[in-house]
């Protein structure tokens, strides 16, 4: 508990992200694909952002330029002002597949950011605290194929976690498990922001998860995404499911989407 | 089912329970045994009263195994394994005994009874095991630098696209060429012949690492690369840290087939151009007709190479434990 705690006040910093009219589109064997249409988006330092949206949008798109994977056609983005021009470890993506690198072990997995950066031999204890966070202490030898789904995503949440990120980008992480597991991380997801105080940008396309996590929900088009609407969710935490704003809320996004969500 | 009852039944009232392949397994050595004594070879050969004596041991050994192998724990449960080809190799020694020797039916000098091969290894010891420490020597600088080199090009033409322009091309063309094809050139290029016999081995081992290694780290899931890249990867950690251990199964694909092709060339060069190793051991005996020679040293080829198989083997399995369950 202590180690987690410590952890967690190490890293009780988050970042501001400004997204200033940011398009973009691919090449598709000559064929030009816009996925991205004038993206204008600010998120408060701490703030919890779900992104929701058909399937295919360009959700994930956005995700790789906040990440610096990609830089946007047009547009800038801003992390605290700076703008991002490649991958950095302050700012760390979370995919649906846990991607954990097979031939190491979660441990050694969770190990890789502070490796990449010749920080592993002066901070060991922080693999440790992060694999506590997630609970995968008894796990930390074992190899990805021997875990299960929702314990490799746990694994991949530690991995993130332990470089102390900033912005913590999601991307529908909870899309593959069953729902029962789902539920679970939904909640465990929820804890860690409130422990690890991050700034953190969700994409998903199930509106349940966005309204119990979010503190605003971003509604996209379908592709060229474009921001179609905002809510704010003012409920305390932790919110109920079958709280009758939230239903109704609901009812209300889905409408917005129109028929072509799944 | 009651006979299964019943078999059960017999089983447990012995009060020492026998192997009973031990058993047959020892009365088919002690005849081949017999037969190698009990009629003059119709030419000598040499050594047939020790090969008699050496069955005679394999014999008795079987027969004290019978009622002491549920003692020995796992080497125990690997010799019971075995029990079948104990009995066959029992049979297989009488025949070979029978057929050459003793009926001269497959004749001297291109057919050899095993106390021929037994006679060479008394006889030629020497020379026999200076050939193979040649041999190995030849195998471990050639397969050695051709793995090294191989894997370093497969990797530098998988991750560099500039790399890959102008390397791809080369390896297309020259590498389907079979490396025995480069002996006439390679014997006047380089200063000395086992310079160019390493030089071959090398090439043989190291074309299908390359190509291996290449496709390898060619077809790694993008995605490691951008988890890695977040985390704050370099360049260099992207290679030797993602794109080199995800692509080491294809990579051992590669080292078991230029192993094979390792072997293939080097006992061709050593018949062309060596002063010794078992490749021109095989060469020098031919012209002499002594086919025992011949096949006493094709059993020692048998137990090096398949033995290096195994030792790759055990190390792939090493190397690759993370992949159980995958594949």
């Amino acid at each position: 508990m202590s180690a987690a705690l410590k952890l967690a006040d190490a890293t009780r910093r988050s970042v501001a992200l400004e997204v200033r009219g940011v398009s973009h589109a691919f090449d598709l064997g000559g064929k030009h694909l816009p996925v991205l249409d004038n993206i204008d988006l600010s998120v408060a330092p701490g703030e919890f952002v779900a992104l929701l949206g058909p399937s295919g949008c360009g959700k994930s798109t956005l995700l790789r330029l906040v990440a610096g994977l990609e830089q946007p056609n047009t547009g800038t983005l801003l992390e605290d002002g700076a703008p991002i021009l490649s991958p950095d470890p302050s700012r760390i993506l979370v995919f649906q597949d846990p991607t954990l690198f097979p031939w190491r072990t979660v441990w050694k997995n969770v190990a890789v950011g502070l490796e990449a950066r010749g920080l592993l031999p002066a901070q060991k204890q922080r693999v440790a605290d992060a694999l506590s966070l997630v609970r995968l202490e008894a796990f930390a030898h074992a190899y990805p194929h021997q875990l299960s789904g929702g314990m490799a995503q746990r694994a991949a949440l530690a991995r993130a976690l332990v470089n102390d990120p900033h912005l913590l980008l999601l991307d529908e992480p909870l899309g593959k498990l069953d729902s029962l597991t789902r539920l679970a991380m939904q909640n465990e997801l929820l804890s860690l922001w409130q422990k690890v105080g991050f700034t953190a940008l969700l994409v998903t396309h199930d509106v349940e998860e966005a309204l119990l996590l979010a503190d605003r929900v971003i509604v996209l088009s379908d592709r060229p995404a474009r921001i179609v609407t905002e809510f704010r969710i003012e409920q305390p935490r932790p919110r109920r499911r079958d709280d009758s704003d939230l239903v109704h809320l609901r009812q209300t996004i889905l409408a917005t989407l129109g028929p072509i969500h799944d | 089912m009651s006979d299964i009852a019943q078999g059960g039944a017999v089983r447990t009232v012995a009060s020492v329970p026998i192997w009973r392949d031990g058993l047959v397994a020892a009365a088919a050595w002690l005849v081949a045994a017999a037969v190698s004594v009990a009629t003059p070879d119709v030419v000598p050969w040499g050594s047939t009263q020790l090969w008699a004596e050496i069955l005679t041991g394999g014999a008795v050994l079987l027969l004290v195994l019978s009622g002491t192998v549920q003692w020995l724990g796992r080497v125990g449960r690997v010799i019971v394994h075995y029990g079948p080809w104990l009995i066959a190799l029992g049979v297989w020694f009488a025949v070979w005994e029978v057929v050459t020797a003793k009926t001269g039916w497959l004749p001297k000098p291109f057919f050899s009874p095993p106390q021929g091969l037994l006679h060479v290894y008394l006889v030629d010891t020497t020379r026999l095991g200076l050939c193979v420490l040649f041999s190995l020597r030849l195998w471990a600088y050639g397969f050695g630098s051709g793995v090294i080199a191989g894997f370093l090009v497969g990797v530098a033409l998988g991750w560099s696209k500039r790399f890959a322009y102008w390397g791809m091309p080369l390896l297309k063309l020259i590498g389907p060429v079979p490396a025995t094809a480069w002996i006439p050139c390679m014997f006047f290029i380089l200063p000395t012949t086992f310079s160019a016999s390493v030089f071959l081995v090398a090439l043989a081992s190291g074309i299908p690492v390359a190509i291996l290694t290449a496709s390898g780290v060619g077809s790694v899931n993008r995605a490691y690369y951008d988890v890695a890249r977040t985390l704050g990867a370099s360049e260099r950690f992207l290679v030797w840290k993602v794109a080199v251990p995800a692509s080491l199964p294809h990579v051992f694909v590669g080292l078991f087939m230029g192993l094979y092709y390792s072997f293939a060339v080097l006992v061709v060069a050593e018949m062309l151009g060596a002063k010794y190793g078992l490749g021109w051991y095989l060469q020098f005996q031919t012209g002499y007709s002594a086919y025992a020679n011949v096949y006493a040293t094709l059993v020692i080829m048998a137990l090096l190479t398949s033995g290096l198989v195994k030792l790759l083997f055990v190390t792939r399995d090493r190397m690759l434990s993370w992949q159980k369950g995958i594949i």
